[in-house]
């Protein structure tokens, strides 16, 4: 029964969202409200639909309904409870319903928002959402059913991805998708001003805070992906340029330097283009990143499995770029600025500059991602794109990117006088010179390290500036000092925000540096009772355990860390699923804000003798996840609703 | 002209569509195994039956050496019934089709023999052994050996009728020696 109803309101769904997009559409051409009306029922139709669909396919998970051809290949009789719900979206096609979920709740989301508000544009980014929308339910209908019947019905599933039991799993996915789709929203408001005509600054307002919590969620899935890498993994890295953490980065390279570029379209009403080429490439970004991951073209670790799905995708893609580049021709001469750049040592330059070195960053990215099926298109030989290419391009741009945030927010719009950047920069400058120093003195050798400790300290001091000169000015005007700086930030949330979100990547900056540069390990073989060390820490053996889990079997190490003093006893265990062939490595691992130890089990003798490990003391990397905690606090300020200046 | 050239911007899409639309034509999962062309690893094994059985006895033959499991589904579970199939249409031309089961419990799998009435010899890698030396990364994939013991296609994922088909025709009609 589940599969058929399942099925049944998915193609309901479907056939409401196409009506309620076609009729979005008619009615905001001929202006009949009532059109318009109907549509949003229909929208809301299709979320009810859409979450029963989801609520259907969770119960059908927790009660082991093996009918459904999904449950059976992504669940079995051991999973544990939680799992269960996680395995939802844990593969393609539950993966495509979270997805048609998450749009359906933005687009209630925009008919809340912007029903009142924006008359013009509203109907018309209603209609874009509502096609976008049915593009994923007709996926879910006919390339990747998540309810196909399963005959017969198997005593028991083959259960979900081991590595994907962890709890990042919970709220990465979620996160990454919220990013993902909320990007639908700004490229919906572009359209709509391109098919109206009404290319001017309403549509950058109206979707400015959609585009900052898009952002913030892919940032966040970015950072709990790197965290998922990082303790479940077992190669102590958080990052490897894989062709799918590419595709989830490309899409948020764009879309920073869309947050940024919309600044001067606000402000000086230049780079309409500009804007309205980044959301089309925003957002054909987040399309190409699922066609990418599903489609099978690129092989990746985190791939999911093919089909026919790719090829709809790669439809879709290609309909919505010409659509999309085909009203940009039509609105040409519209689109064309009104200002002009009056300087180059200005805050728009500083700002385009920011914006050429994304898109750049975003274009090494994707030439390197796509590379290997460029070289066996042209040349028929299968090559691979590594690490080494991606940092090389990257980390010089990075680093720019990086001493621009500080230049950006306090050099002068239209032209910087000397005075200017002589009131604003010396004091920066200076202490970033000081700290280049004090960390050689320290004995910081590598160019590199010593580069970004300066240029962080750089920037940090500009914020610092900032900060204290606009507390004094209101310390002045009477008030006292707690009351001054809260003031502050919550008057200009957007500006603080994007200062507070700022000094969350310069921690991260931090993070990704330290541990390039000062990480260690080794790997070695130990007898019982034997010890090693490394970086000042002894390693002991104390031997194996087996222990038998509702659905895999594991065997734990203990290995009792010292440094001096005893710290404790690490555990890193490698477990045996009957569905996988190769144990999965499960690391132990305990965090510092210096260093991180890090033990990965390998080889073992199966009495238990001895046990060959992976040793890794990481440096700083846990700045990482604390400068993710700090952005999203960054964050939550930008999108406060924005008080009445004055008073 | 300037109104002409304009819609020329949509065309700048068209170079990457196309690069991924040839995405399809290949596969990123066809790791070139190096094995291709080399001599086949020989392996002797019991089957399931407990009858013995080795590659070199069947020196002459074109041989189809297929690595499953029990717990893999679907995959090994859509192409059993093509093996199967295949395996009577050409048994009595000179074709054999080896099943190895790799990382497996016997019961399960003579539970998956049974239900998909598998007639072919299968038996099972207890160590491990084959499946290493013929470098098999997942299952189910595939090996093609010609009549002179020598590997010459490897298949991954689940084996079709076209694929066993086109590889087997075009082994058989080769000579047997050189």
């Amino acid at each position: 029964m589940t599969p058929e109803l399942g099925y049944g309101m998915t193609l309901v769904a479907l056939g409401l969202a196409v009506y309620g997009g076609v009729a979005a559409g008619v009615g905001a051409r001929t202006g009949r409200l009532a059109l318009i009306e109907s549509a949003q029922h229909a929208a809301l139709g299709v979320f009810a639909l859409v979450t029963s669909c989801f609520v259907l396919l969770t119960y059908a998970f927790l009660t082991f309904d093996f009918s459904v051809r999904y449950v059976a290949t992504n669940t079995n009789l051991g999973t544990p409870f939680y799992y269960r719900i996680t395995g939802v979206w844990g593969a393609l096609e539950g993966s495509i319903i979270l997805w048609a979920w998450m749009l359906s709740v933005y687009t209630i989301i925009l008919i809340a928002r912007h029903r009142l508000g924006a008359r013009e544009l509203y109907p018309w980014a209603l209609a874009t959402m509502l096609c976008i929308l049915a593009f994923f339910l007709l996926v879910m209908t006919v390339a990747v059913p998540p309810f196909q019947r399963q005959t017969p019905v198997p005593a028991d599933g083959r259960g979900l991805n081991p590595l994907l039991e962890d709890t990042g799993m919970i709220t990465h996915p979620v996160a990454l998708y919220l990013g993902f789709t909320g990007f639908t929203v700004p490229f919906a408001f572009a359209m709509a001003a391109l098919i109206t005509g009404r290319i001017g600054d309403t549509w950058l307002v109206l979707t400015r805070r959609w585009t900052i919590v898009a952002w913030y969620f892919l940032s966040l899935g970015l950072l709990i992906g790197g965290w998922w890498s990082y303790h479940v993994l077992g190669w102590g890295g958080y990052w490897a340029w894989d062709p799918v953490e590419n595709a989830a980065f490309m899409p948020w390279l764009t879309g920073t330097a869309f947050l940024h570029s919309v600044m001067i379209q606000e402000r000086r009403r230049m780079l309409r283009l500009w804007n309205i080429s980044l959301v089309i490439l925003t957002f054909g970004l987040t399309l190409f990143g699922t066609f990418l991951t599903r489609s099978g073209v690129i092989a990746s670790v985190h791939a999911f499995s093919q089909g026919s799905i790719g090829i709809l995708f790669l439809s879709f893609l290609a309909l919505v770029l010409l659509t999309a580049l085909g009203l940009v021709a039509w609105r040409w001469d519209a689109l064309r600025s009104e200002g002009e750049l009056d300087a180059v040592v200005s805050r728009e330059s500083v700002f385009l500059l920011n914006n050429v070195m994304l898109v750049a960053a975003a274009f090494t990215v994707f030439f390197g991602t796509v590379f290997p099926l460029l070289s066996e298109a042209v040349r028929g030989v299968k090559v691979s794109v590594g690490a080494p290419f991606f940092n090389q391009v990257n980390i010089p741009l990075f680093l720019s990117l990086v001493f621009l945030m500080g230049v950006g927010p306090l050099i002068a719009w239209r032209r910087a006088s000397l005075d200017n950047l002589k009131r604003n920069f010396l004091w920066p400058v200076a202490l970033g010179i000081v700290a280049a120093a004090a960390a050689f003195a320290l004995g910081v050798r590598s160019l590199l390290a010593a580069l970004t400790f300066a240029t962080t300290v750089f920037v940090a001091v500009t914020i610092a500036v900032d900060f204290t000169r606009a507390t004094r000015a209101r310390l002045r005007m009477g008030e006292s000092l707690l009351p001054a700086m809260g003031g502050l930030l919550l008057r200009h949330n957007r500006r603080y925000g994007g200062f507070v979100v700022h000094l969350g990547i310069l921690i991260i900056a931090l993070g990704v540096m330290g541990s390039h540069a000062w990480s260690v390990q080794t790997e070695t073989t130990l007898h019982r009772g034997e010890a090693a060390e490394l970086a000042g820490y002894r390693f002991r053996f104390d031997g194996l355990s087996a222990v038998e889990e509702s659905n895999h079997f594991k065997v734990v190490g203990a290995f009792t860390v010292s440094n001096g003093r005893p710290l404790g006893v690490l555990r890193p265990a490698k477990k045996f699923y009957p569905q996988e062939q190769a144990p999965i490595a499960y690391v132990d691992y305990r965090l510092g804000l210096r260093e991180d130890l890090y033990v990965v089990l390998g080889d073992f003798a199966s009495d238990g003798s001895q046990a060959t490990i992976k040793l890794q003391v990481n440096r700083l990397v846990s700045w990482i996840w604390i400068g993710g905690v700090v952005l999203t606090l960054g964050a939550l300020l930008a999108i406060l609703p924005e008080r009445h200046k004055g008073a | 002209m300037k109104r002409i050239w304009r819609w020329l911007i949509p065309l700048a899409a068209v170079p990457v569509l196309a690069l991924l639309a040839y995405g399809f034509r290949v596969s990123p999962r066809d790791i070139p195994s190096p094995l291709v062309g080399r001599p086949a690893p020989a392996f002797a094994l019991d089957t399931l039956d407990g009858a013995p059985w080795s590659l070199e006895a069947h020196r002459g033959k074109v041989v189809v050496v297929n690595f499953w499991a029990s717990w893999c589904y679907p995959a090994c579970y859509e192409e059993a019934p093509v093996l199967e199939r295949n395996w009577r249409g050409y048994r009595d031309r000179g074709v054999v089709v080896m099943g190895v089961d790799i990382q497996d419990k016997r019961e399960a799998a003579q539970k998956f023999v049974g239900d998909l009435g598998l007639t072919f010899p299968v038996a099972q890698d207890p160590k491990g052994t084959v499946s290493v030396d013929y470098g098999v990364y997942g299952v189910p994939e595939t090996f093609f050996v010609d009549r002179r013991g020598r590997i010459r296609m490897k298949h991954v994922g689940a084996v079709t009728d076209e694929v066993f088909r086109a590889t087997v025709d075009g082994l058989l009609a080769e000579p047997a020696s050189p």
